[in-house]
């Protein structure tokens, strides 16, 4: 394939990749993201493809669409039957009764927990129904190893846009009149940080993509660049153009191996086209990107540790200011946005910044993708306007409490977030109404937690998870962390004392407050949090030595 | 000692010629060729990219990826991720420590099974998670890892 050079030539190709993707055609799309290999999708795969050999039957490996707990998922095109919990013993009944005669295997459909009924195809599964899937909307429906897959759906047409139609300023204002504020959790605006970046004096400047996923329990970023990697890249060239930036890094963590391996074949397609590299799409516009793999650490996904970590150092922080924008990579300005954030900016562009504002909360504009987890029907990845009820997010898309229990918290942000209890399941899930009540929005990964579920368990679980992962590098965090789990850890062996409770809340404040990055500042907010909306169960433990959810000392 | 050749760092310097810090990914490509970070490894790397064998020894062991010992011809991860902790992922971890007689991290002395704790895989939705020589498995019980580990004993 030759490079394109202009965009005149990339729409020539569109045209000739979107015939190729023949809508009427018998296809099965297969799922291969992480749940489902790790539920025997691979087996299926092959499976499927001895038994259809010679006929005319396409084979499609998609992405993750998210709808992990019922996996493996085989999808028959063109009328999207969704066959769910597929396994090598059903394959040769889909290729002769459902290719073969048109017939719908009814076991190997979902059905409605809220109903009883079966669901037969695709855009009728209530779990997508619920969705509002801008982000997300090819994952699932396209091969990420292939390009011309993503470029039949319009994809680099965006970057084309910006390259062709729109000056750096302009993709920059468009960004900031979109009100896209950060994904990663922090949710300052984009386009604002942008800004910044580009204002800062110097010829050489940066843009990362921070794929650090490393909240337990979160895997919203997992799913995008396993099944959609090249919306991803097209937002962050997009972004380099914008801000002035020559070289690009995307940072990811080796537990996601698949993610890594996708992102690989993507850089190099883009490269092999023209749309990296030197002259991008023959506009004179020069900007590569380099993958960096992080090496199990926590704390690299504090943007200071992760630019130290690329620097090849220990990923330990630094104080803020001097921020990024100002002095990043190596005394560079540097931009660094969460995964969600680069892959929203392409549709962005495409559309216009009051397409993208035209749905959400006053403040918080857009989508937002969760994970959910836990005690939930239907764990997985979804997309939801940002402002809906907690209530639609996990009684509707998520489909409930499964075994009859009762719904007791969800907790926000992983082990830097907070919970929030049943008694406000109709906030609205935005930025604000979420720091009110102590959580926050992270990156999108949210626990569910049911009447079984201990908060103080939970809490101790977090603070586990953060004094492990505390570089050491400040006390607060260091030793904070470490008296904080050992009193939670007390309590939760039913050797909690007066007092505990109180030292507990004093340490949390302290830590809080005194600690020098992110991790150590937000470390005691499960606790905080926990404290505030479930007291009663850390007095329970304390003075009745008793778990009401009967999980500890047992 | 041909196995840690001089040969070997060459070719993993020349993949990263581009990297300007390259440091971090050739410990990397030396964790994941050796299964650990052989001294012998350590010092070349420290000698041809003419940074201290100080910082070198700081990286190898700021970071969880790295390890200092050899690894077990198998080795077996179990997610200690949130959505795998609720599912009851620790139980699965504490048969694997009894069945192994080692505690994470650890290495059974004939060298035949390492056991490590990983900090979520993203395959929540199916946990508990284990990963077994790069595979993975989902929906772990106990009753399964007896069952995986009698077919790696099979198979080896």
């Amino acid at each position: 394939m030759k490079k394109l050079d202009t965009p005149q030539e990339l729409d020539a190709w569109r045209e000739s990749c979107k015939n190729e993707l023949d809508h009427d055609r018998l296809r099965l799309r297969v799922c291969d993201g992480t749940g489902c290999r790790a539920l025997g999708s691979q087996h299926v795969l092959t499976a499927l493809r001895q038994a259809v050999n010679g006929n005319n039957v396409e084979i499609m490996t998609t992405g993750c669409p998210g709808f992990c707990e019922q996996g493996p998922l085989v999808t028959v095109d063109p009328q999207q039957i969704a066959y769910q919990q597929v396994t090598t013993k059903h394959v040769h009944k889909i290729i002769s009764d459902t290719l073969g005669k048109g017939e719908v295997i009814s076991e190997l459909l979902y059905v409605d927990p809220s109903n009883g009924q079966p669901v037969t195809t695709e855009s009728e599964l209530p779990y997508y129904k619920s969705q509002m899937r801008r982000v997300t909307d090819l994952n699932g429906q396209i091969d990420p190893h292939q390009i011309e897959h993503y470029i039949a759906h319009k994809g680099y047409m965006a970057l084309s846009k910006a390259l062709y139609d729109m000056s750096p300023d302009g993709i920059i204002e468009e960004v900031i009149r979109s009100q896209l504020r950060g994904r990663g959790g922090a949710g300052f605006p984009t386009g604002v940080k942008w800004k910044f970046c580009r204002q800062s004096p110097g010829d050489e400047k940066y843009v990362i993509c921070n794929a650090d996923e490393g909240n337990p329990g979160a895997f919203t970023d997992r799913s995008l660049l396993e099944a959609n990697p090249h919306r991803i890249i097209e937002g962050m060239i997009i972004g380099a153009r914008g801000i002035g930036a020559t070289e690009g890094f995307i940072y990811i963590r080796s537990e996601y191996p698949l993610a890594i391996e996708n992102l690989n074949i993507a850089l190099n397609q883009a490269r092999e086209h023209g749309l990296l590299g030197k002259n991008i799409l023959g506009s004179g516009f020069d900007f590569n990107i380099q993958l960096r793999l992080g090496a199990g650490a926590f704390v690299c996904g504090e943007e200071t540790a992760l630019m130290a970590s690329i620097e090849g150092k220990p990923g330990e922080p630094r104080p803020r200011p001097p921020f990024p924008a100002q002095e990043g990579l190596w005394g560079k300005p540097s931009n660094i946005n969460n995964v969600k954030s680069w892959a929203s900016i392409p549709s962005i562009i495409a559309n216009g910044a009051e397409w993208f504002a035209g749905v959400g909360t006053e403040k918080s504009k857009g989508t937002a993708m969760f994970s959910m987890v836990g005690k939930i029907n239907n764990p997985g990845v979804v997309e939801v306007p940002i402002g809906i009820s907690l209530r639609e997010l996990i009684f509707d898309a998520g489909g409930g409490i499964p075994d009859g229990k009762s719904f007791k918290a969800v907790q926000f942000g992983g082990p830097l977030g907070g919970c929030i209890p049943a008694q406000y399941l109709d906030t609205p899930i935005d930025y604000e109404s979420l720091t009110d009540l102590g959580a926050t929005m992270g990156s999108g990964g949210l626990v569910v937690a049911d009447e079984s579920t201990c908060m103080v368990d939970l809490a101790r679980y977090f603070m586990n998870f953060t004094q492990e992962e505390s570089c050491g590098q400040c006390i607060p965090c260091r030793w904070g962390t470490k008296v904080m789990l050992d009193i939670l850890t007390r309590i939760c062996n039913g050797q909690g004392e007066k007092g505990d409770i109180e030292t507990l809340e004093q340490l949390a404040n302290t830590v809080k407050t005194a600690s020098l990055c992110g991790l150590g500042q937000a470390a005691p907010n499960p606790v905080l949090s926990s404290l505030r909306h479930f007291r009663d169960e850390y007095e329970a433990h304390v003075y009745d030595k008793r778990c009401p959810s009967k999980v500890c000392w047992k | 000692m041909n196995h840690f050749s001089i040969q070997n760092i060459r070719t993993i310097l020349n993949k990263h010629k581009d990297n300007k810090t390259p440091l971090l990914a050739v410990m990397e490509e030396l964790q994941s060729y050796y299964g650990y970070l052989p001294r012998e490894m350590l010092i070349m790397v420290s000698e041809r990219l003419d940074v201290p064998l100080s910082q070198v020894h700081s990286v190898a062991t700021f970071y969880h990826g790295f390890s200092l010992h050899p690894q077990g011809e198998h080795v077996i991860q179990a997610c200690t991720g949130t959505a795998c902790h609720v599912r009851g992922g620790i139980h699965v971890l504490d048969h694997l420590k009894t069945k192994l007689n080692i505690q994470a991290g650890e290495t059974t002395s004939d060298l035949e099974y390492t056991l490590e704790t990983i900090n979520c895989l993203g395959a929540c939705a199916v946990g508990p998670t284990v990963v077994t020589d790069g595979k993975y498995e989902g929906h772990m019980t106990t009753s399964k890892i007896d069952h995986l580990l009698e077919k790696i004993e099979q198979e080896s």
